[in-house]
């Protein structure tokens, strides 16, 4: 019971810092000389840097600065650039797409939602160039692209947010203001005004599958620690030659639930979950306003709710 | 997949062998059953001990089951809570499965044992719901103990248990009415978790809230980029060889700089995990107890910080 349990790094080891696998011919030479960090080595690699950054990452990062930038300006314009208003305020202000009466207009006034727009182009070009960098990156390394894809279901639920339904409803009015409080008014707004979208089928799925998520990574984690002192946390080798820590961490759920997952399935059912989460909001939010327009009104039609 | 022998060979597929004949080198194979539920590895770790209480008594296995004592408790405590919820449901309006709602007492009734049908049965389903949840996490440590492995399985549960018991008994006791607590049934629990959200105006405003929210979004975030290196070190494009943890390390860095590593991976992924459940907890333990004016007004604090002048 008093056991150790394996939940931080008591002693650190140093060796030489890993440079990474071979880069193939047309890259660019990574960035940065890689230095350790004591505090990160307590709870995972110790290593920090060096990066690839290319000329992907750097447009991609130019273009989210220039977003966050106009999004932050915008703001502190609208306490009259007071410094001290523009820090006490920070949580209620935001960037405003345009009124409905511009509907899809391509560049309304700056002041009326151009700003808005033109802040939502860099930002999405940010999020599309580093899409592609995934991608790249690991095409590069002779990787899958997994991890492009499951980005993808993220960028999808973006789209539909600011870009897909906004179009579908004919008006940027639909879209989702920049800003931490603006941004929170605007889902609790969006569900009253559909009738409450608990009674959306498909946001139900995104919660299950956004509570699985966390459910699996708690379970995973879990049963990895749980078995590190058989050498579990080697999932790659674990994967393609069983070890005892394989066989104990299935063991304990077949017991514990009648099932388990392998060494290489937990991942797929991993991937799934997170990627579902997204791909379902996303559904949900797209037929939001545009195939129904009151949930409760739907649930009641569909027997599932009672008629106020 | 398919890269070695799949996992679960049964046993029956191999050719007899006297070590199969039940009761040998303590194994619990007693009959054919038991034997067609062990992986090919199975049966080495099918070992006697670990157990918290109750000795060698319910020490052995159903199917792929480990029972226990705390197996016997689980099941009585599931079957009573179910055999309740059925029950329950026959005396509502509805078999829908959909609407079928078992409710808790109303508030006026405060903190009293409540009549059968005026949400007496809602607290027996919820003490037998507690009784089942624990049980069944002594029934992980009574398996980890017997596998010699960690205890971060039951102790992460208890997270969840914790959470659950948060919103049905914390929260109505510091309240005084078991009518704070939700009902079961699943659209009755959302019509709940609405209702509730909106006595607070905006629960978005709850600061708990948003902690937990974000963790829950963090830990998927983290679980999807996870699974998916993993997978794409297991199973690179054609032509390929598998590739190594040096490569997700690599992958990483060359993306962000840092790499948390394989062990580092799944303590992180277990603390966002459990944080945003512990935010939960905290998240709803507040309105009502706490905070009983809507969740907005609460940061008047901020704007009136007498730094700002």
């Amino acid at each position: 019971m008093a056991s150790y349990q394996n939940l931080l790094t008591q002693v650190q080891v140093r060796g030489p810092v890993e440079t990474g696998v071979h880069l193939p011919q047309g890259n660019d030479p990574r960035l940065g000389e890689p230095f350790f960090l004591r505090l990160a080595g307590i709870l995972g690699n110790a290593q920090i840097g060096p990066i690839y950054l290319g000329g992907l990452g750097l447009l991609s990062l130019l273009c989210g600065f220039i977003a966050f930038e106009i999004i932050g300006l915008n703001m502190w314009a609208s306490v009259n650039w007071n410094p001290a208003q523009f820090i006490r305020q920070l949580p209620w202000l935001s960037l405003q797409p345009p009124g409905p009466e511009y509907g899809l207009q391509i560049l309304p006034p700056l002041q009326a939602g151009g700003w808005w727009l033109i802040a939502g182009f860099f930002l999405t070009a940010s999020l599309i160039l580093w899409w592609v960098r995934t991608y790249v990156r690991a095409k590069a390394l002779g990787l899958g692209t997994h991890v492009a894809w499951a980005f993808g279901a993220a960028i999808w639920l973006y789209l539909v947010l600011g870009f897909i339904r906004p179009v579908l409803m004919g008006s940027w009015s639909e879209a989702v203001p920049f800003g931490i409080f603006p941004h929170l008014d605007w889902v609790g707004t969006f569900s009253l005004r559909y009738g409450n979208l608990f009674y959306n089928p498909f946001h139900c799925l995104s919660i299950a599958f956004l509570y699985g998520s966390t459910l699996l990574f708690a379970m995973h984690g879990a049963t990895i620690l749980a078995v590190s002192r058989y050498g579990g946390e080697r999932e790659l080798e674990q994967i393609t030659d069983r070890g005892t820590a394989s066989e104990r961490a299935a063991l304990f759920w077949r017991w514990t639930m009648g099932f388990n997952a392998t060494m290489e399935s937990i991942h797929r059912w991993a991937w799934w979950f997170a990627v579902l989460t997204p791909l379902t909001g996303g559904i949900g939010i797209l037929i939001t306003g545009t195939l129904v327009d009151d949930w409760h009104a739907w649930a009641v039609a569909h027997h599932y709710a009672y008629s106020l | 997949m398919g890269r070695r022998a799949p996992m679960a060979v049964l046993l029956l597929r191999q050719p007899p062998d006297a070590e199969l004949h039940p009761h040998t080198c303590g194994t619990n194979t007693r009959n054919e059953g038991q034997v067609m539920a062990l992986l090919s590895f199975e049966r080495k770790y099918r070992v006697r001990g670990g157990t918290l209480i109750g000795g060698d008594l319910f020490d052995f296995w159903v199917g792929p089951f480990y029972v226990g004592f705390f197996g016997v408790t689980t099941a009585l405590f599931t079957a009573l809570g179910v055999a309740l919820i059925v029950y329950g449901a026959g005396q509502g309006p509805t078999w829908d499965p959909w609407r079928i709602s078992i409710d808790p007492p109303d508030v006026s009734l405060g903190l009293a044992m409540a009549p059968v049908r005026a949400g007496g049965l809602w607290q027996a389903v919820t003490v037998c719901a507690l009784g089942a949840f624990s049980s069944w996490a002594l029934r992980e440590v009574e398996i980890a103990r017997k596998l010699g492995i960690g205890l971060h399985v039951p102790v992460a549960f208890g997270f969840a248990i914790f959470a659950y018991f948060t919103l049905e008994v914390i929260r109505p006791v510091l309240m005084g009415a078991w009518g704070y607590a939700f009902p079961y049934g699943i659209f009755s629990h959302l019509e709940w978790v609405s209702s509730t959200g909106y006595r607070y105006l905006n629960f978005h405003y709850n600061p708990a809230h948003m902690i937990a929210v974000s963790f829950f979004f963090t830990t998927t975030f983290a679980l999807s980029l996870h699974g998916s290196l993993i997978l794409s070190a297991a199973n690179p494009g054609k032509g390929e060889e598998m590739k190594t943890p040096e490569h997700e390390d690599t992958f990483f860095r060359d993306l962000i700089g840092y790499s948390i590593g394989t062990l580092g991976i799944h303590r992180l992924g277990l603390f966002l995990a459990l944080t945003a459940v512990l935010f939960s907890a905290i998240c709803i333990v507040i309105s009502g107890p706490v905070w009983t004016q809507g969740w907005p007004e609460w940061w008047n604090w901020w704007r009136n910080l007498p730094i700002w002048s």
